[in-house]
């Protein structure tokens, strides 16, 4: 693939909405059902994955023309990981209560399929600005899509958005349960396929 | 007949560094013989002579507490001792957590009016008991795909199909036991004595890609059958977040050569179980009519749900 041709605004917008990391390309899923209990939750890990993901985007574009093909693969594992040491010491030093509640999800950042698959698809063959928009773009897709996630389980199962008592009353305690994350994604994703049914119906009906 | 008895060689090697390892586990001071658990309540502990009556009889010469919590100490609510003065029993208020080890203070055993000094002793159920808990616990009470929610992508991507399933679980198990073996020994004797455990991270991931080409390797030599079979899987194990898990987990609870073991093959085997039951069923669902909005992933992900809330009915559950 040539260098992208993409504005950054169309990068930085294609990770949200076309590319959005959990409901589109269904990748790293672990954190969307273990951790999606509350929508801080989505935030905190949100920020966590973004800031990774800038930061190793930018690395392996700066140094990209340094790495020999047959080693880029371990080349990036070593990136993330050591940005991952970094955000785990920083979030263990600073927000020590966030930190215990994500629990090893954290360090697990350095397992999940999104990062490496952005710096090896796109990283590596753009410059250092647009692999920074693409990986701002990617890292707030996936913080909305917990965030998505966490707003839906959080209101049906304790009828509370950010720990503040919106309804009163917990309409379906079922979702607080941890394995309603699997039922809640699973449900949300039909949804998205269901619209874009919708939407593509739609279209053709338009250009008939 | 030179292979046999290398082989045998390497056999007794190993044997004496496993009595070496579990060795490691009997109790601590020469002057006590044994501790265990008795009944709900109750530590005994066997010393290998008679102790002053008026020593034992102090509870205020004991402290007890869980290993994970050392700052909830256990309150002790009476102690008996024996005829000869050998055994001694301490009765607590509550009863105990028998699957949590105990460290157990006796401070400055008095002998004869002597003292031999304090000793801290590890009370543990019957240790083989012990590790096969780890392994049942790993496997299914704390199933790491239906109770942590880890290694979901694989899991997804590789339960279709019964055949591949199975692939992929015996591949994992085996690149899983070699992998958190390597990095238990690396942690435990590398990167704790020099205090890099902020090094972890980096060090598991490096030592995980490198298991994974050493089993590519060794297998394709020693091997081509299962290699056929199986090579095709080994790419897939760097990306299941459970292998990476496994090792920061034993580093966190500071295991044992033993119990990382049998952590580690729990770890696999459930993985193994989780992923044949999954493609158990998704292979019958190819013949159900499924909306089309719910084909594909989104049936799997509310399948999964089912069997974890099937999965929640063992928790809780304990074995001896």
């Amino acid at each position: 693939m040539p260098a992208t041709t993409k504005t950054n605004f169309q990068l930085f917008t294609n990770g949200i909405l076309n590319e959005n990391p959990i409901f589109r390309l269904a990748l790293s899923m672990c954190p969307a059902v273990g951790i999606s209990t509350t929508v801080m939750n989505g935030i905190m890990l949100g920020i966590a994955v973004l800031f990774v993901q800038v930061f190793s985007s930018c690395t392996i574009s700066l140094i990209k023309n340094y790495i020999h093909p047959r080693i880029r693969i371990p080349t990036y594992t070593l990136t993330i990981a050591t940005w991952v040491t970094v955000i785990d010491l920083v979030l263990a030093a600073f927000l020590p209560a966030a930190y215990k509640e994500m629990g090893i999800f954290v360090k697990l950042i350095v397992a999940f399929a999104i990062i490496t698959m952005r710096l090896e698809i796109f990283a590596c063959k753009n410059s250092v600005t647009s692999s920074f928009w693409d990986g701002v773009g990617m890292g707030l897709g996936f913080m909305f899509g917990m965030m998505a996630i966490g707003f839906v389980r959080e209101l049906l199962g304790m009828g509370t958005i950010l720990g503040h008592d919106v309804l009163g009353f917990r309409p379906l305690l079922f979702f607080v349960l941890p394995a309603a994350g699997f039922f809640c994604v699973g449900i949300m994703m039909a949804m998205f396929n269901y619209v874009e049914l919708v939407y593509n119906r739609k279209k053709r009906a338009e250009k008939r | 007949m030179i292979f046999s008895v290398r082989k045998s060689i390497y056999l007794t090697v190993l044997l004496i560094i496993s009595l070496f390892l579990l060795g490691g586990c009997r109790s601590e001071h020469p002057f006590v013989k044994k501790t265990a658990f008795k009944d709900a309540d109750k530590i005994l502990i066997e010393f290998a002579g008679a102790v002053d009556e008026s020593w034992a009889r102090n509870p205020a010469n004991y402290t007890v507490f869980e290993k994970p919590d050392p700052d909830i100490r256990l309150i002790i609510k009476d102690i008996s001792i024996s005829a000869d003065h050998k055994k001694v029993t301490l009765i607590f208020e509550d009863d105990l957590n028998k699957n949590q080890p105990h460290i157990l203070t006796a401070a400055n055993i008095s002998h004869g009016g002597k003292s031999l000094g304090s000793a801290i002793l590890n009370v543990k159920k019957f240790y083989l008991g012990y590790l096969f808990s780890i392994l049942i616990g790993a496997m299914i009470i704390n199933n790491f795909v239906f109770t942590k929610y880890l290694g979901l992508c694989v899991f997804f991507g590789t339960s279709q199909r019964k055949s591949t399933a199975v692939g992929m679980g015996i591949t994992f198990t085996m690149v899983m036991v070699a992998s958190a073996m390597i990095s238990w020994f690396i942690y435990q004797f590398i990167l704790q004595p020099y205090r890099l455990d902020f090094l972890q991270i980096v060090v598991f991931i490096g030592l995980v890609s490198l298991s994974v080409q050493a089993v590519d390797t060794v297998l394709r030599k020693v091997n081509p059958v299962l290699f056929k079979a199986f090579g095709v899987y080994l790419v897939l194990v760097i990306a299941n977040c459970i292998i990476i898990a496994v090792p920061l987990i034993l580093a966190d609870n500071q295991y044992n050569a033993w119990e990382s073991l049998m952590l580690s093959l729990g770890a696999g085997l459930g993985f193994l179980i989780a992923l044949f039951l999954m493609s158990s069923v998704r292979e019958r669902l190819e013949l159900a009519n499924v909306p089309p909005t719910y084909r594909g992933l989104p049936i799997a992900f509310v399948l999964a749900g089912l069997f974890a809330l099937a999965f929640l009915g063992f928790s809780g559950m304990s074995i001896f």
